[in-house]
């Protein structure tokens, strides 16, 4: 029997594969009732923990394995589980007992007033939360069959990178949310993705079919399914042929106009099976996954080593970096305030930064040693006005020197700002960033006053109404006139029924994810920039 | 380093022995140097306490996690006592590498001469 299960598209394409279910981790594990099974279990996860971690050492340096060998030292210390072993014996589930017990250990060392031991919670949270993945099974990804449609309730950006995409395959969750950091990954590798199925995962097995453009899951597709899928399985290789051969070309327009073509990243493994030569350079790298991954901090070693990895990808070409953007749909538990009515309008992005100043100081130094390995540039997120951005450059100014006066080889890249907020994107010429980055997911969802999560006003949130390509125009004019780079790193940047109005208003640099780039170089191909010059969409 | 084997016999002894020393690296007992403490700790086969006070409370002192509760700051004044057989050993050691700043000694030993 052909069931159909409607949700949101939150990563293009199709898919036809066997279900797999993927338990989450907090809560999704099965209790086994039994005092010592749970007892059992616990220590098994302990002591996979502990196997991690060492391995981890092994391959780590510096102030990185030092971390590490802490945390070791605690999961060996008998102590730390003891609580939750007696709440066990008590009749508590393994999971929950060693979250509390762990709770517990971490409000400890966050209620200290000494600012190196409440850092450490940080710690606390990577143990918690590696001890929790084993006992709940999280570390299964690797028996994930190649090609499978894989099914959960949601999916962290670590889990959904430990997955085998190589031989194709789809996401699809039943919560989830088509702006979580998961769907950019799926849209980034060009994985079909569909989220908000609410339904429950237990009903999802068996053979099925994805269709992510139109948001539907089809188990069990009936035969005439199964040939509108073949047919549309066809169209969809020749248009990816197409893309495919159009990525390693230059972007012209019909008329001639170069445009230059940039890629949005968060991890340097989406960079992995990539050739630098179909991108002019990296337009954004979203560096919340770092933060997000792993509930603690990564530190400034570790941090260098990603960016110096990214920068080192792309040869030469620029890499815009933007800071930490915490906040809004993006909190960070123990860094983003909790219980604000609205974190959209809260603290968010470089308000967070810099009253969180230590974290901000750790990135930019990290960023600055970075810049020497590349054409490293720093973005400032959620700027609203000048004296947020003269504060943040006189921090990383000093914190440039004092990484020259320690020796430590640096370099004062380049800062530039965001322009998400509306009030930076109509004051644009207020600002003396030295380059401009169009966020234009947020900047039109803060125009429109409409989320584009929001099914009943999404259409609302469209980046090329009026509004819209009036302040591209005017963000153009004023990069022009200041003579910086300006560039468009929000999804609109990739959408191939976009591009023309983009171009049209002026834009020539747009970011968008890697898996898009093909189709918008033929959408640029296609755009005649002297003939859409004539019937300009919006009143001027 | 170790001079302790857990199949070497412990005599019977009830002989206390104490010891107390400054802690003078700034940033306090932290993860690093309490994780150095108490491995150096596990090293003896002597039953060792640590306390913030001579009074108490006293914990295990082969303990991270315990040691570190303590969140001991500098210029706190760490106790130790210790009872068993190498308990003297074990209490000069562990007073030695609280002096030399938690350094290990081989990193003692390429510090340049000071002064």
């Amino acid at each position: 029997m052909e069931k159909r299960f409607a949700g949101r598209p939150a990563a293009p394409g199709i898919a036809l594969g066997a279900l797999f279910s993927l338990t989450t981790g907090t809560g999704a594990r099965v209790a086994s009732g039994a005092a010592e099974s749970e007892a059992e279990a616990l220590r098994s996860a302990l002591s996979a923990a502990s196997t991690d971690l060492k391995d981890l050492i092994a391959r780590s340096t510096g102030d990185a394995a030092a971390i590490l060998e802490f945390q070791v030292a605690l999961l060996e210390d008998d102590v730390l589980a003891e609580p939750a072993f007696s709440a066990i014996v008590a009749g508590r589930a393994a999971d929950s007992a060693w979250l509390d017990a762990m709770q517990q250990e971490i409000a400890g060392y966050e209620s200290s007033d000494d600012e190196y031991f409440r850092a450490r919670a940080a710690d606390l949270y990577d143990l918690r939360d590696r001890v929790l993945a084993h006992l709940t099974g999280s570390a299964v990804e690797a028996a994930v069959p190649p090609g499978a449609i894989v099914a959960a309730v949601d999916l962290a950006p670590s889990r959904f990178l430990g997955i085998d995409w190589s031989r194709g395959g789809a996401l699809v969750l039943t919560a989830g949310s088509i702006t979580s950091h998961v769907a950019m990954l799926a849209r980034s590798r060009g994985i079909p993705a569909v989220t908000g199925l609410g339904v429950d995962l237990a009903e999802l097995s068996g053979l099925a079919l994805v269709d992510a453009h139109r948001g539907m899951l089809i188990v069990n597709p009936g035969p005439a399914t199964r040939a509108q899928f073949d047919r549309d399985a066809k169209a969809a290789a020749t248009a990816g042929a197409l893309a495919a051969a159009a990525a390693i070309r230059p972007a012209v327009t019909a008329d001639g106009t170069p445009i230059r073509i940039m890629l949005n990243v968060a991890d340097p493994r989406e960079l992995a099976d990539l050739d630098p030569a179909i991108c002019d350079g990296i337009g954004l790298v979203r560096t919340e996954f770092l933060f997000h991954d792993r509930q603690g901090f990564p530190d400034e070693e570790q941090q260098y080593s990603i960016y110096r990895r990214i920068a080192e990808w792309a040869q030469g070409r620029p890499v815009i970096i933007r800071t930490l953007d915490a906040g809004g749909d993006k909190p960070i538990p123990g860094l983003t305030p909790a219980g604000e009515s609205n974190p959209f309008l809260g603290v968010r992005g470089l308000r967070l930064s810099l009253v969180q100043p230590d974290v901000f100081r750790t990135q930019l130094r990290a960023l600055a040693r970075a810049a020497t390995h590349g054409n490293v540039k720093i973005m400032l997120p959620m700027v609203t006005q000048p004296r947020e951005l003269a504060d943040a450059r006189s921090i990383f100014e000093a914190e440039v020197a004092a990484l020259a006066a320690a020796g430590i080889p640096a370099r004062r890249a380049s800062l530039g700002i965001m322009i998400e907020v509306p009030a930076a994107a109509i004051a644009a010429d207020q600002f003396d960033a030295e380059f401009f980055s169009i966020g234009s997911n947020d900047l039109t969802q803060y125009v429109a006053a409409a989320g584009r999560d929001i099914g009943a006003v999404a259409d609302l949130a469209d980046p090329t109404q009026p509004a819209m390509l009036r302040l591209f125009r005017y963000l153009v004019d004023t990069a022009g006139a200041r003579n910086i780079e300006l560039s468009l790193c929000g999804d609109a940047g990739g959408d191939p029924r976009a591009i023309p109005l983009l171009l049209a208003a002026g834009l020539r640099s747009l970011s968008m994810a890697p898996a898009l780039v093909g189709g918008a170089k033929l959408a640029i191909a296609a755009t005649d920039l002297d003939s859409l010059a004539e019937s300009e969409p919006w009143p001027t | 380093m170790s001079s302790f084997s857990p199949y070497d016999p412990v005599p019977k002894t009830n002989a206390v022995h104490t010891g107390s020393v400054l802690l003078t690296n700034n940033v306090g007992l932290h993860a690093r140097p309490s994780v150095r403490l108490t491995q150096l700790a596990k090293s003896f086969g002597a039953h060792i306490e640590f306390a913030l006070a001579t009074t108490g409370p006293w914990v295990d002192a082969k303990s991270p996690v315990k040691v570190m509760r303590f969140k001991a700051a500098k210029g706190e004044t760490l106790h130790f006592r210790a009872s068993g057989a190498d308990a003297a050993e074990a209490l000069a050691a562990i007073v030695a590498l609280v002096e030399r700043g938690f350094a290990s000694e081989a990193e003692e030993a390429s510090q340049p001469p000071q002064g």
